[in-house]
């Protein structure tokens, strides 16, 4: 586990990206969807007949996951950054709305909208990690990394 | 319906250990790749980069089919115009990011730590969500 979090092995980010990558397209060769999880959560929220269950085993299948690589890696829970939990609530709302309202977040517009060079999609991701990179900015060195 | 259902349950499954492996579920990692004006940590470009490439190569391949293996038809987004909602919720989107360092895929595949960050971060991303049905709605 200290590996998976070593900033220097470069072999775990593009190992988990190739996985990443793969897991997306395979969503769109063998159900035609795009990957988008902001999308595929929000529309677990209202049944649609004909285009619900795979919405939730797609979910079941990442929190599944997650428990397992648990087990395995005890080492895997999140180590908590400098946020309270009102930081976190707050940072939900926005994440709900926001990705809500471009239609897609990190993996529906950064990978495969990006993927399948959407002009649409790269504007989006880019207004995104900009913010990000601001807000990030905005933290550490005004309110010094605590909020 | 139900081989569709199975297909991506393991799709949901190959993508979770993909942001274990890669990191992006530590928050404090993901901080520092947004962390480019202070002490950026670079290894999660290279994340991004390899399902972006991986994701752009398979596309190529994949798209000569007629229709996917288990569906009628590729659901392929066709939208290109750029209307000022999607940007300002890409603007909001990323201050959510930077705070928590979670993006959607990241709370789902750690919601299983019981991490009380995480599940706070899940129940206001959902009322997030609600909310982006009755904001900002896009004009007909």
């Amino acid at each position: 586990m200290e590996a998976l979090l070593s900033k220097t092995a470069l072999i775990y980010p593009i190992v988990g990206g190739i996985l990443i990558g793969l897991a997306s397209i395979c969503l769109m060769l063998f159900n035609g969807r795009i990957a988008g999880i902001s999308g595929i959560l929000k529309g677990t929220l209202r049944f649609e007949k004909g285009n619900y269950l795979w919405r939730v085993t797609f979910v079941l299948g990442m929190v599944l996951a997650g428990i397992l690589v648990l087990l395995v890696f005890p080492g895997y829970a999140v180590i908590e950054i400098n946020r309270s939990l009102w930081a976190y609530a707050a940072a939900g709302l926005l994440v709900g709305l926001g990705t809500g309202m471009a239609n897609g977040c990190t993996s529906g517009h950064g990978v495969c909208g990006v993927g399948r060079l959407s002009n649409r999609s790269v504007a989006i991701t880019m207004s995104f990690t900009i913010s990000g990179i601001i807000t990030v900015w905005v933290i550490n060195s005004v309110f010094g990394g605590m909020i | 319906m139900m081989l569709q259902a199975i297909a991506s349950f393991f799709c949901g499954f190959v993508f979770t250990l993909g942001l274990a492996i890669s990191g992006m579920t530590q928050p404090a990692k993901v901080v520092g790749f947004l962390d480019v004006l202070g002490n950026w940590d670079t290894t999660l470009v290279f994340v991004m980069a390899s399902a972006v490439g991986v994701y752009y190569i398979a596309f190529q391949v994949i798209t000569r089919r007629k229709i996917p293996i288990l569906a009628p038809r590729f659901l392929i987004p066709t939208r290109t115009d750029l209307d000022f909602r999607s940007i300002a919720g890409g603007v909001m989107f990323g201050v959510g990011w930077g705070i928590s360092g979670l993006c959607p895929g990241p709370v789902l595949a750690t919601l299983g730590t019981g991490t009380s960050s995480v599940i706070v971060m899940m129940g206001f991303m959902l009322a997030g969500f609600y909310l982006s049905n009755i904001i900002g709605q896009p004009k007909k």
